[in-house]
């Protein structure tokens, strides 16, 4: 299943900005986050296809799925 | 002793000092030049004319060492929207003001002649002079002068070209401490300045200090405050990426109003965005932190350089950068960076002025992307006080009016910034409801919308927004009027300990014993003296829509329309 994962702020840092990435059915966003030994604490939002998601949400072929930090601005 | 009102009469040039009254002790900030405004201004005079008042006024905090209470709020009745108005701005002059023991400053009435002013403060008290050499130069030569004359620390409020020829789009900067530029920028105050022929006010520091009821229950409250600031994970990527960390997010999330507002996604986002930004500050030797008054913790500002290492701009906020980026589609950030230190130079709303930009480029004035083209034509054409430029440098509304073009982004007549209204629907409850047009910062539920903080409301569906907005634009009448910067609302939202350190100082400055529920009312009273106002100067409810646009043309990648009913909309007042 190929799916597309991006990277924003210091997630970046010693790893990358977007990578498509072949992974098994049933991978969630969760798994996706540990794979990278990213700090699931460290996670502000997490997006699948421009739309909110849950950690434990399972991604599906194509899918394009965003991390970030916690962050904020205005 | 007790804090004062300077009252400067421009039609009699004199000045007088004044006891504030009791009903004014309460008020600091945008509470207290709400509150004169409403007070002491016919809500149906002309912004531009001798009836209207411009109003300074430090926070209840500022001039204290509360951390990040140094911002001055400006108020008038707003030449761009014709609603009552209040922009605040970080810099040093709100602190010099509450050290001297200003509560604030009445400007009133137009001189009789066509001269131009200044005003000088000191210990001494106020005087107002002529000024002619700085007449028609930008606010950095002001700045410099100021320090030339009087000395480097000196406070400076002042106006660019753009205040002098009465654009609605005209701003007023104050100077920070590295003698650089934060503005109180919306809704063209700056004009009103203009109008009453004042260049800029100086203020020479003092050694006096803001007195303190209890000074051992204020310094434990801001230790505990501070604390809570600065252990935000929000305030640290604040300080990292700048508000521009929300370039990439917003872009994400399908809400960067892109070419006038016709798409959600912008394609040049990463060359724009606060990653990019950072990497560039520092390959180039610039200040990735940075702050625009001595005291704040958070630092979100920076100094950006060219790429001959020279200085470019400082306070390279995320709301400019989107406005002439994405709206714009220029995808490069020095020129970004350059437009922006103009407008800072000018003293130029950089929203207002870079929507207005937009609307022009698709009325044909010039390409979309042509970032040289908006340099020139900000130098050359809105300085100059050409036809063309004043057409600009009036705003979003003005451009569209004089080009007849309808899809013009602006609610009671101000530009609508970084955030579309109908991707993120909060906002537009924000944007549609606020006292003072279209305005991000005035109930920011980009928080919980996008952010995930203070919980979370999805931001494509109709449940909880009008509620967000209105808890959010309570709260931060109420903090504007403290003199803290809003970004300490994100550590507000986060963190149990954080509100009640800042009432604490409040208490602790004062004496008094404030609840979270007189914060809470402070924040809705403010609110409806603001609407009073407007209502008596001839808004209604149906001044609290969106632009038709948004509800007839879908925007992508959602393909989503603005489509909260009216009626919905006018529940926000239900309080
Ligand atoms: S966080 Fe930014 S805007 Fe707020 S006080 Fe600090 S530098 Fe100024």
């Amino acid at each position: 299943m190929k799916i597309t994962v991006k990277l924003f702020a210091y997630f970046r840092e010693n790893r990358f900005l977007r990578e498509d990435q072949d992974l098994p059915a049933g991978t969630t966003v969760g798994d996706i986050i540990s794979s990278l030994g990213i700090d699931p604490e460290e996670v502000g939002v997490t997006m699948i296809n421009s739309r909110h998601c849950a950690l434990d949400q399972a991604v599906q072929e194509n899918d394009q799925v965003a991390i970030f930090p916690v962050i904020g601005g205005g | 002793m007790a804090d004062k009102i300077y009252r400067i009469n421009m039609s009699t040039l004199s000045t007088a000092v004044e006891e504030v009254p009791a009903q004014w002790q309460g008020h600091g900030g945008r509470g207290l030049t709400s509150t004169i405004i409403a007070a002491e201004v016919e809500p149906s005079c002309h912004p531009l004319g001798p009836g209207n008042k411009l109003v300074f006024a430090p926070g209840l905090l500022s001039g204290t060492t509360a951390a990040n209470s140094g911002r001055l709020s400006c108020g008038a009745k707003s030449p761009l929207t014709g609603t009552i108005k209040e922009a605040n701005a970080g810099g040093t002059s709100a602190q010099l003001l509450a050290r001297l023991g200003i509560k604030a400053l009445i400007i009133e009435g137009l001189p009789q002649e066509e001269r131009w002013y200044s005003l000088a403060i000191d210990e001494q008290g106020i005087t107002i002079n002529e000024e002619t050499e700085l007449i028609g130069k930008g606010n950095y030569a002001v700045i410099e002068a100021m320090g030339q004359r009087i000395g480097a620390k000196t406070g400076v409020i002042s106006i660019g070209q753009a205040g002098e020829l009465k654009m609605s789009g005209a701003n007023i900067s104050i100077k920070d401490p590295d003698a650089r530029i934060r503005s109180c920028g919306r809704g063209g105050l700056g004009a009103v300045m203009g109008s009453k022929r004042i260049k800029y006010i100086s203020i020479v520091p003092t050694d006096k200090k803001v007195a303190i009821a209890d000074p051992e229950a204020f310094k434990a409250a801001n230790r505990t405050f501070a604390k809570a600031l600065v252990d935000n994970p929000i305030s640290q990527a604040l300080g990292q990426y700048g508000t521009n960390v929300l370039v990439n997010i917003i872009n994400e999330a399908g809400a960067l109003p892109t070419r006038n507002f016709t798409t959600g996604q912008f394609e040049g986002h990463e060359e724009i965005s606060g990653e990019t930004m950072y990497d560039t500050i520092v390959e180039r030797g610039g200040k990735p932190k940075h702050n625009c008054h001595a005291g704040c913790v958070i630092n979100c500002s920076q100094v950006y350089n060219g790429p001959d290492k020279e200085y470019r701009t400082s306070g390279f906020e995320y709301e400019s950068i989107w406005a002439m980026g994405a709206d714009c589609c220029v995808d490069n950030l020095d020129y970004i960076a350059q437009a922006d230190n103009l407008m800072d130079d000018i003293g130029l709303d950089t929203i207002e002025t870079s929507v207005a930009f937009g609307v022009a480029m698709e009325a044909g004035v010039l390409e979309f992307g042509d970032g040289a083209g908006i340099c020139r034509m900000l130098s050359e054409e809105i300085a100059q006080g050409t036809p063309l430029g004043r057409i600009i440098g009036n705003g979003a509304g003005s451009v569209g009016r004089a080009f007849g073009v309808t899809r013009v982004p602006v609610v009671k007549n101000q530009a609508i910034p970084a955030y579309d209204p109908r991707a993120i629907k909060g906002i537009g409850i924000t944007y549609a409801t606020s006292t003072q047009g279209a305005d991000h910062t005035m109930g920011y539920t980009i928080a919980t919308n996008i952010l995930g903080v203070g919980g979370s409301v999805d931001p494509l569906s109709h449940e909880g927004q009008v509620e967000l907005s209105r808890n959010l634009q309570i709260a931060t009448a109420a903090i504007d009027s403290t003199g803290m910067c809003l970004f300490i609302a994100f550590a507000a939202l986060d963190d149990a300990n954080c509100l009640p350190a800042l009432i604490e100082m409040i208490n602790a400055r004062f004496g008094i014993n404030l609840t979270a529920d007189d914060v809470t009312n402070l924040g809705k009273t403010i609110l409806k003296t603001e609407r009073a106002f407007n209502q008596a100067a001839g808004f209604t409810n149906l001044d609290d829509r969106l632009p038709e646009f948004f509800s007839q043309e879908p925007i992508a990648p959602h393909n989503v329309v603005w489509d909260i009913p009216g009626e919905k909309i006018d529940t926000f007042w239900d309080f």
